[in-house]
């Protein structure tokens, strides 16, 4: 009974700093990712690339366009999709059609909360798509996450997906030059 | 000749040429012009922007919603010889709600049986309704009516994440899930997987007559609050596929002040899943401190199984699990008490949250008989 009125004391006792869980500001994963001021574009939605995104989340997106930066061949990515009940934010830098990073940037479900950890999000470098839209690494989950993982693995293969049909993927550039 | 019949076509162009010249915009006309339609073009954008971002941020979309509504169910049918049952064993909505980005509330309503009242084989159960509170990214504290943190499936027991009908036996008659009591608890996450929990709450309340620990959930329902229990469970999730935890609880009283009986459950799971291959084992064990439970051989009560499985694809899974269990292990009767099971089946994710089961039951030990079962679950 005393642990339990020490419980609800320590409760009283926290200062009210302000803490949403952001591990990394998306202000300051753009920054990280790219050395030059990258350029920031909208990719939109049309029928063809709604309906391969809506196979990929399962569901219809929210958005008619996504924001998204690029320079060179790389390109960043900060996509939402909800875990269990809340959203997941989700930086993800694609270059040369592979993931070249992914960070969990707000995490706001009550648990699962290992998936921003890097032993597992280091597990997206290097994935890339198959013909089937499905990552060509195995992703290992995590006990007790099983959704908070699917959301990270549908946020990588849209990140993907969407790279892959913009300007700065190597299919594109290499498409480009060959018709010039 | 020629030239004068050309003449009138000459002097025609002259003329419309002259007024041509008259009506050509200036340089400066044609720029100001350009400038207007620049003007009217950003404001479209601006305009086409705003639109958008509205649309974007509709608290109709579920991203932007502070409420949520979820739940699953699951419906076996158990054949085991003369004995052939069909039950939509549970239905389950939770609500929850995000007061702010550090306040949550959760709960979770459940329909055991289908058909609860008077005499009825089902119950409407409140199991759980809590407050939780991130104080900063590592520190979660949390009151209010909520799972026990113990073994593999009393905090995670949608039907789509484990193998098999029915859940396994020691986290039924060793663990008593689905587990809820009423306290407050702290979740401390120390970084690179490792998670500290503790939690002070409402104790279990046996019979003396028989120490039956599942028949000792209060529930939280006008239950008996003579003595409570501690739990504390260190868990470790540092590699991707792996968790690794081990829980102990005291419980001042099991009895409630009937028969001064301090009890300690302790348990220890692992669970690891690499690429294809998955393997469950856990153990837990109750120690009771009571001469009348010393007397039933009720003193020391514990199980353990293994669980091997193979993902043949993202659809299809095949598991094998092998099941101890003894509730009378601290008897010193000749007589067997220990439970053996041995289930084999398979798991068809029809959807990744919709699943379709079916194993084989064989019951060996101080039980017996072989059956099999037949279910799906369902979550959203």
């Amino acid at each position: 009974m005393k642990a339990l009125a020490a419980l609800f004391l320590l409760m009283l006792s926290f200062p009210s700093f302000s803490n949403e869980e952001v591990y990394l500001s998306p202000d300051k994963f753009i920054d990280k990712t790219f050395s030059e001021e990258p350029e920031q574009h909208y990719f939109w939605l049309t029928k063809p690339h709604k309906s391969k995104v809506s196979s990929i989340l399962g569901r219809k997106p929210n958005q008619i366009r996504i924001k998204y930066w690029g320079k060179g061949v790389r390109t960043a990515w900060i996509l939402d999709e909800i875990g269990k009940e809340q959203p997941i934010t989700v930086g993800i830098t694609v270059e040369e059609d592979k993931i070249k990073g992914l960070h969990v940037l707000i995490y706001r479900e009550s648990r699962g909360y290992e998936v921003k950890q890097s032993f597992f999000t280091e597990q997206y470098i290097g994935a890339t798509l198959d013909k089937k839209l499905d990552l060509t690494q195995n992703i290992d989950g995590i006990t007790g996450a099983t959704l908070s993982v699917r959301a990270l693995n549908k946020l990588a293969r849209v990140a993907l997906y969407l790279h892959k049909q913009s300007p700065f993927s190597r299919h594109e550039q290499t498409a480009a030059l060959d018709k010039s | 000749m020629t030239t004068m019949r050309l003449l009138p076509f000459a002097i025609f162009s002259a003329l419309t040429a002259s007024a041509q010249a008259a009506e050509q915009p200036t340089t400066e006309e044609l720029k100001k012009a350009l400038e207007e339609q620049a003007k009217k073009i950003e404001q479209l954008e601006a305009k086409l922007n705003t639109t958008i971002e509205a649309m974007e941020a509709t608290p109709t979309s579920n991203t932007n919603s502070r409420t949520n509504i979820g739940g699953y169910g699951e419906l076996h049918y158990n054949n085991f010889g003369t004995q052939e049952d069909i039950d939509f064993h549970r239905f389950v909505l939770f609500i929850s709600h995000k007061f702010n980005e550090r306040l949550r509330f959760f709960s979770e309503l459940e329909v055991e049986h289908s058909y609860s009242g008077e005499g009825k084989p089902g119950a409407v159960e409140l199991e759980q309704a809590y407050v939780e509170y991130d104080v900063n990214n590592s520190t979660t504290l949390k009151s209010g009516l909520f799972l026990v943190p113990v073994g593999l499936l009393n905090e995670t027991h949608e039907p789509d994440t484990f193998y098999g009908v029915e859940r396994n036996p020691i986290e039924k008659n060793v663990i008593p899930t689905t587990w809820w009591e009423a306290g407050a608890s702290a979740s401390f996450r120390f970084g690179e997987g490792l998670t500290l929990d503790f939690a002070a709450h409402s104790g279990l309340e046996v019979d003396v007559a028989d120490f039956d620990i599942r028949g000792g959930r209060q529930k939280v329902a006008k239950a008996n609050a003579d003595a409570f229990a501690y739990t504390t469970r260190l868990k470790y999730t540092g590699v991707p596929g792996l968790e690794v935890a081990a829980v102990i609880q005291h419980q001042d009283d099991i009895t409630q002040g009937i028969a001064d009986a301090s009890a300690q459950l302790f348990e220890t799971h692992v669970a690891y899943q690499s690429g294809a291959f998955g393997l469950k084992a856990l153990y837990a064990q109750w120690d009771i401190d009571s001469e009348l439970a010393d007397n039933l051989g009720k003193d020391k009560q514990n199980g353990y199984f293994v669980e091997p499985s193979y993902k043949l694809s993202e659809e299809i899974g095949f598991f094998a699990r092998y099941s101890v269990w003894d509730n009378e292990a601290g008897s010193a009767s000749i007589v067997d008490t220990e439970n053996r099971q041995v289930n084999v089946g398979v798991n068809y994710w029809l959807h990744p949250n919709v699943v379709f089961k079916f194993d084989t039951e064989n019951r060996l030990g101080a039980q017996d008989g072989s059956g099999y079962n037949v279910g799906f679950g369902y979550q959203f």
